[in-house]
């Protein structure tokens, strides 16, 4: 089973390439290696998800990806150019929505903010956001401020801002870590509705195994810190995909239970130290 | 209805009592210090109606509100210059914290002594102690803006003048407003210490005048007028803070809520 | 919590946000280069004759100046005049203000009736008290004690009541459940919720007070440091102007360092150090 999950298949020229990336956190005791040595490609219009155990350097690998972290060693190019700091066509949803979205400034604005420091004309961005809140659900909620929304509806509002921004990659860190179950399932099936209308390659953070596996076309598991690629999976699992008959398939239970024996592995080796932690 | 009337009953109830209790302990009181009631609302209105208001008052309002909206706009200003860059901060800490702690007072006659006496001297006084608490504060608000907001602001480009408009000031105001807060009674303290000194003309001259001439009831009418500024001063803060702050109010609650 | 080492270490890279680590590299020696910078930079003024030294002396002539008075008994007697002052008013204010405080705090009917009454009478600015004062005591210590108190006294009480109100109704209610008594709620749940609050009206309060005593010697003339500034003033010793100030401003950095450090010890306990938003 191993041998056939394995496999990806071939893309020309990958939208996102990684390769080598090392990062290095400097610290007063000489420094904290987060992560070691990760290379994966993720071809244009893939729905990546990222899931690793606790403390595997999924956040700082995402920032570095989004230019937010300098890395210390490697390759990171988007569209074959190298990242040196946030790039122009890529948008991110981060964990923590109620601090990413400014509560001094209703929803709407919130949305049309990226928009405007970019110089997009005010009527262009007006529909824009719009449409946006639109297709995230939220038509109605413009004029409120985020605070007065649920958790659920605030992180639906950084996803329309990203939307809006109509990015090539869309990075996603955790973005459902910190809502209830029942939302985190819609939140789940509007990330994949998003993707295939929008066509756009997202990367997905999660340290969920189920959402890994029933979001992502493909799962990477990374291995505790300092953090290399354990495992890179491949999701045959249907393009439509729906909560309740998709997560009964046989292929997912065995795609999940796959990427929980990684998870589980890379923890043993973590703390066994077959990996040596420094 | 009801509310409104025990809301009022709450507003004016005390006051009112404390009003009486004045009017009855001086009813037939011969105390110099302290004058009836009556006496200080006639010698309010005859000392302060008239050409006074105009040589006297307005000119230390206006003085006031130059400083204060000085001292806003360039504490605001370097505050964020100094926030924005760590080093300048580290740079500049240390020397800020020390001038912050010079009592502002003792700064008016080395300014008198620099510039000499006039108008510019003691807008100069409000503004040299009156910039500190809006400085240091804004320092402070900006070092602290929210990590998540600033990447936030970095992923979608949002850079210099938009970042400086819709991320580093609505950020920090918060923390721009208290430290204004403050910087109102300093300004206040500061206008009225400024006209003590070698000065012929302002409220805080004419009360210091009218107490060597030993007119208690005006100077006591000099005091209430000096009070009338100060919560003219605080409920105008008060009126642009809501406005200002409405967001942040807001956000409070819902987070005191959960 | 996921990848929190990561985050916790995140912050502290160059140029992005770090709290202040004690000893940390740069920090302080780029403060101590700042000051030397400035005073560098106040003698160049003075030598280039930019300003005229009658009125800016050279630093090295305060800071000499600095030192005598370091080594004068009169000097030091003058600052204990004034720190007298300042202690005799501070702790009168706190412990007036934290027993009001605390009864128009906990009781919404006294905290309704009072509130505009306090909300006329604390923007009032103490200084416009002086005349009052000159006339009751002249030059006498109640002169800036009567500024200092009225000046302190409304920081730590507006602290205080807020302090109170903030009772956890969830901890207020579960103290009931267990049957403590008022007195026993007033000392397990409201003392521990007011305290942290208490101790930022003292420290506000603790700057104040400086303040209006250096005010009241300065214009009043009770004796202190800031009669002696004046004095210098009036006999032409710019010189020794400055270094007064500068010395003012030393104990000012003395109390702030002293406030907030007590205000830190007292609230150890508390997960976080409250900041001054809510006055």
């Amino acid at each position: 089973m191993r041998a056939d999950t394995k496999s990806i298949p071939a893309f020309d020229g990958p939208m996102l390439q990684v390769a080598g990336l090392r990062k290095i956190y400097p610290t007063a005791t000489g420094g904290f290696e987060a992560i070691r040595n990760l290379t994966f490609d993720v071809p244009a219009g893939q729905l990546a998800c990222i899931v690793g155990p606790s403390g595997a350097g999924k956040t700082t690998l995402l920032k570095c990806i989004a230019g937010l972290l300098p890395r210390t060693e490697g390759v990171l190019e988007l569209h074959g150019k190298d990242i040196t700091g946030p790039p122009k066509t890529m948008a991110v949803v981060f964990q923590e929505y109620g601090r990413s979205l400014f509560p001094w400034m209703t929803v709407e604005r919130n949305v049309e903010l990226p928009l405007k420091a970019a110089g997009v004309p005010k009527a262009e961005r007006r529909a824009r956001a719009a449409e946006a809140l639109e297709q995230v659900d939220l038509a109605d909620a413009g004029g409120k401020y985020p605070w007065q929304l649920s958790g659920g509806m605030q992180q639906r509002v950084a996803i329309a801002r990203a939307v809006a921004y109509r990015p090539e990659v869309l990075l996603m860190d955790e973005p459902f870590a910190a809502v209830d179950a029942q939302t985190r399932a819609d939140l789940e099936d509007l990330v994949r509705r998003i993707w295939k209308e929008l066509g756009i390659t997202i990367l997905f953070v999660t340290h969920d195994i189920d959402e890994s596996v029933y979001l992502g076309e493909r799962v990477i598991v990374l291995s505790a810190a300092p953090t290399v690629v354990q495992d890179d999976i491949l999701v045959d699992l249907p393009a439509d995909r729906d909560q309740l008959r998709t997560r009964s398939l046989p292929r997912f239970a065995e795609l999940r239970t796959h990427v929980f024996e990684e998870i589980q592995r890379a923890k043993a080796e973590a703390k066994t130290g077959a990996i040596p932690a420094r | 209805m009801s509310a409104f009337l025990r809301n009022t009953a709450f507003l004016l109830g005390l006051p009112l009592l404390l009003v009486l209790w004045w009017w009855w302990a001086t009813i037939d009181s011969t105390n110099f210090f302290v004058p009836t009631p009556g006496e200080l609302v006639t010698t309010f209105v005859d000392t302060w109606f008239g050409p006074r208001f105009w040589q006297d008052v307005l000119p230390s309002i206006g003085r006031l509100a130059a400083g204060l909206a000085l001292a806003i706009v360039l504490g605001v200003a370097f505050g964020i210059l100094i926030g924005s860059f760590k080093r300048l901060r580290q740079l500049l800490e240390p020397l800020l914290e020390f001038i912050r702690a010079v009592p502002p007072v003792v700064l008016v006659p080395l300014l008198m002594l620099l510039i000499g006496i006039n108008d510019l001297m003691k807008v100069v006084v409000i503004v040299s102690g009156a910039i500190w608490p809006i400085l240091l504060n804004t320092v402070e608000g900006v070092r602290a803006t929210d990590e998540v907001q600033r990447d936030t602001c970095a992923t979608y480009r949002i850079r210099g003048l938009n970042r400086l408009r819709y991320l580093t000031l609505p950020a920090a105001s918060p923390q721009i407003l208290a430290g204004v807060r403050q910087s109102l009674s300093i300004g206040l303290i500061l206008m009225v210490i400024s006209e003590m000194f070698g000065s012929s003309s302002g409220l805080g001259f004419t009360i210091v005048w009218f107490q060597r001439n030993f007119a208690i009831p005006e100077m006591w009418s000099g005091i209430l007028v000096l009070g009338l500024i100060g919560l003219g001063l605080s409920v105008i803060f008060r009126v642009v803070e809501r406005r200002i702050l409405r967001w942040y109010h807001g956000l409070r609650e819902v987070q005191r809520a959960s | 919590m996921e990848s929190a080492p990561a985050r916790a270490v995140a912050r502290s890279e160059p140029g992005r946000r770090s709290p202040r680590r004690p000893g940390s590299g740069l920090g302080p020696l780029l403060g101590t280069a700042g000051i030397l910078g400035f005073l560098l930079l106040w003698e160049l003024v003075s030598l280039a004759g930019l300003v005229d030294t009658r009125f800016l002396p050279a630093p090295h002539t305060v800071l000499v100046r600095l030192v005598e008075y370091l080594r004068d008994l009169a000097f030091w007697r003058d600052v204990a005049d004034t720190m007298t002052a300042w202690a005799i008013g501070l702790t009168i204010s706190v412990v007036a203000a934290t027993v009001l405080g605390f009864a128009i705090g906990s009781s919404r009917f006294l905290e309704h009736a009072t509130r505009s009454t306090i909300e006329f009478l604390r923007p009032i600015p103490s200084v416009a008290l002086i005349p009052l004062a000159v006339i009751l005591f002249g030059v006498k210590i109640q002169s800036a004690l009567l500024l200092i108190v009225y000046a302190s006294f409304w920081q730590v009480l507006i602290q205080v009541i807020y302090g109170t109100k903030d009772v956890d109704p969830v901890a207020e209610a579960t103290a009931r459940s267990y049957g403590l008594n008022r007195w026993q709620r007033v000392r397990h749940v409201v003392w521990p919720t007011a305290l942290p609050y208490l101790m930022t009206g003292i420290r506000l309060a603790a700057t104040v007070a400086l303040v209006l005593a250096i005010t009241a010697e300065l214009i009043i003339g009770t004796p202190g440091l800031g009669k002696q500034i004046g004095l210098t003033q009036s006999t032409g010793d710019v010189v020794g102007m400055y270094a007064l100030i500068i010395a003012t401003g030393l104990i000012g950095v003395g109390i702030n360092f002293l406030a907030r450090l007590v205000e830190r010890k007292a609230l150890a306990w508390h997960t976080s150090i409250r900041t001054d938003l809510v006055t």
